[in-house]
């Protein structure tokens, strides 16, 4: 009872036209990512699913009901703010049953329903505290706390982790996965964290500029990307990007491999290139090899123990069922 | 280490010399026989002063009507200018502008906007509310005949809304956007976002409007003069007006001069309970 639809939606900010035609299916209980650069119209989308704006153009409808123009509160969904929106006065017991309140429940039922989240969430010892004495992840707690008491049919999450150190970050990413295997709802998860979207995602919607780009399980983006963006944005490092005659000889306007699918040897191989800066990151190092008439050094992956001398002459050559094509609008060539 | 008050010190020293230098006038004057009128009285007066204004039906009549004004001014522009603070931050057409015009009136002052109340506004020959009530066919009101002190109060709270929805305004801005839509996701209305967010966000500046009008508004004295000058008989005489009308009336110095300490005493007492009680509040979070 969680599927949502997005058919058309399109959302102009005054003259701006910021999001031109959107369309897109989210199923019942799927964990679906929007990523994309800044800028590319991610919270937007989630905030016209939201209620929170206003859909210029267009139809959302949730389980096939139209539910375009319902106030937020109406629509059965809980979000999570990037800054947590906790509500500074109100202790964390408040802050979670205020959706209770609000809906009118009884007493003796919300301080049942608050409990139960807070011992989901870890949170049973801070009841009392206001949002200022917890911990970044502990508020962050909170507000997902506040987001399940409802029982919502989706959760809409907006960039919830970005203001955690990294640390952390892994460790509510896990969290809010086991949430979702526990929960089964359906949850919208807004980042531009490349690898977040990878990690989390059952279906990841790559935007770009308020278009989207590719949809497809993360796997599908990696191995197959529909266009030069979703190749570069998809993948870390990014996927190396050749054009020239190395493009043509594939019959493609450029050619795309990725750091990982690049073998390295010391006596022969289809590129020559001098080494670069490498980056050891222990399990693996990053090689920035300049290689004959490309302008952009190209990286690659091999094992963490390679000893290569900066300037020194190796030698390339790409997977070749792993190389990706594309022509000169930025299409994949299958 | 010897502490030397006059050099390390200079403004406190200064300061205390402009406080206490008046004070103790006051209190020397409160103590003597002084009477412009009749300078042949004389002598030392003990606590006769005190004696005479405190069981003066008019020092208790100032009393009341002092706390009255406090009182009153301070509810309505509270109430008003968070009411008003609150439609401001709706995003209005026009919201702008309105601003501005809302805001205007603090910068008239006291004296021209009682004058501008009391001959064009509440006239009750050809003031506008005259003209007003009889497009309804009822009669004029007397205003400073029939409700004297709550004219004033009218006057003064329209001087001073301007000032309280000013800091709420300020006040508001800080309240993140983020955390309204919550309250909107959350389920909570106007009524239940006013209530339950919007006030308690605006505590400390609710607290300001009332703690700088408690000192302002002990010492209402412009609107007082230029309307009523205290009267019908007593009821529109505070504090500050009656120690007026003992000094420059009455010419009775001596009595003016222990009206004014018990000022002092009555501003102590307001700013100890309630300032203190407000200050305490404001500091709890
Ligand atoms: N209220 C608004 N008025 C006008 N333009 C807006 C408004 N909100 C967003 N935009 C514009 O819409 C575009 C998309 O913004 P949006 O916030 O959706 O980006 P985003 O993908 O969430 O970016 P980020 O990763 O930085 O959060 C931006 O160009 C932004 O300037
Ligand atoms: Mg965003």
């Amino acid at each position: 009872m969680g599927s949502i639809n997005l058919v058309g939606v399109s959302k102009s900010f005054g003259d701006v036209l910021v999001i031109p035609s959107v369309d897109l299916e989210v199923n019942e209980g799927e964990f679906v990512v929007f990523v994309g650069p800044s800028g590319s119209g991610k919270s937007t989308l989630l905030r016209l699913i939201a209620g929170l704006e206003e859909v210029s153009k267009g139809r959302i409808e949730f389980n096939g009901q139209d539910m375009t123009n319902l106030a937020p509160a109406k629509r059965g969904l809980a979000m999570v703010f990037q800054s947590y929106a906790l509500y500074p006065h109100m202790s964390v017991r408040e802050n979670i049953g205020f959706p209770l309140k609000m809906a009118g429940m009884p007493k003796s039922e919300i301080a049942a329903k608050v409990q139960e989240a807070a011992k989901i969430l870890n949170l049973s010892e801070y009841l009392e505290r206001k949002p200022r004495q917890l911990s970044g992840g502990q508020r962050q707690r909170v507000a997902i706390g506040r987001a399940i008491v409802r029982q919502p049919k989706a959760f809409l999450f907006d960039e919830p982790l970005s203001n955690l150190d990294a640390a952390l970050r892994i460790n509510m990413r896990l969290e809010i996965m086991e949430l979702h295997q526990q929960l089964k709802t359906t949850m919208i998860y807004v980042t531009h964290d490349q690898v977040e979207a990878m990690t989390m995602a059952d279906k990841i919607v790559v935007l770009d500029h308020g278009n989207i780009e590719q949809v497809g399980s993360p796997l599908d983006l990696y191995r197959a990307p529909d266009n030069l963006f979703v190749a570069g944005f998809i993948g870390a490092p990014k996927m190396n990007f050749l054009t020239g005659g190395e493009a043509s000889r594939h019959n493609a306007t450029t050619i795309g491999v990725r750091p990982e699918h690049v073998q390295i040897s010391k006596s022969s191989g289809l590129w020559t290139g001098k080494v670069g800066v490498s980056e050891h990151l222990g399990s693996d190092t990053f090689l920035h090899v300049n290689v004959e008439g490309q302008q952009a050094p190209l990286t690659v992956r091999t094992d963490g123990e390679v000893q290569l001398n900066y300037g020194e002459t190796i030698y390339l050559s790409p997977e070749e069922d792993k190389v990706h094509k594309f022509d000169n609008n930025g299409k994949a060539i299958r | 280490m010897k502490l030397r008050v006059l050099s390390d010190y200079p403004a406190i020293v200064v300061l205390f010399i402009w406080m206490l230098g008046p004070l103790i006038a006051t209190i020397y004057y409160s103590l003597i026989r002084y009477n412009l009128l009749n300078p042949r009285i004389k002598g030392f007066a003990g606590i006769e002063n005190y004696e005479f204004l405190l069981t003066d039906f008019v020092f208790t009549d100032s009393i009341y009507n002092s706390i009255q004004l406090l009182g009153s001014i301070i509810g309505i522009t509270v109430v008003l200018g968070l009411l008003i603070s609150y439609l401001l931050d709706q995003d209005l057409y026009g919201g702008r502008l309105l601003q501005l015009v809302i805001i205007s009136p603090f910068f008239v002052m006291p004296t021209v906007s009682a004058l501008i109340w009391k001959n064009l506004l509440m006239h009750p020959v050809n003031g506008y509310f005259t003209y007003l009530l009889g497009l309804f066919g009822l009669p004029p009101i007397d205003w400073f005949a029939d409700i004297p002190l709550g004219s004033i109060i009218i006057i003064v709270s329209w001087n001073w809304l301007p000032f309280a929805v000013l800091v709420f305004i300020t006040a508001q801005q800080s309240m993140s956007l983020e955390i309204k839509e919550a309250s909107k996701m959350d389920g909570a209305g106007h009524l239940a976002f006013f209530f339950q967010i919007y006030l308690p966000h605006l505590g400390k500046a609710i607290g300001a409007v009332v703690m700088i009008q408690m000192i302002f508004h002990l010492n209402i004295f412009a609107e007082i003069f230029t309307t009523t000058t205290g009267g019908p008989g007593t009821q529109t005489t505070n504090l500050a007006f009656l120690v007026y009308r003992k000094a420059l009336l009455d010419f009775d110095i001596g009595g003016a001069s222990a009206g004014g300490i018990i000022s002092i005493v009555f501003a102590n007492i307001v700013a100890i309970f309630l300032l203190r009680m407000i200050a305490k509040n404001m500091n709890s979070d």
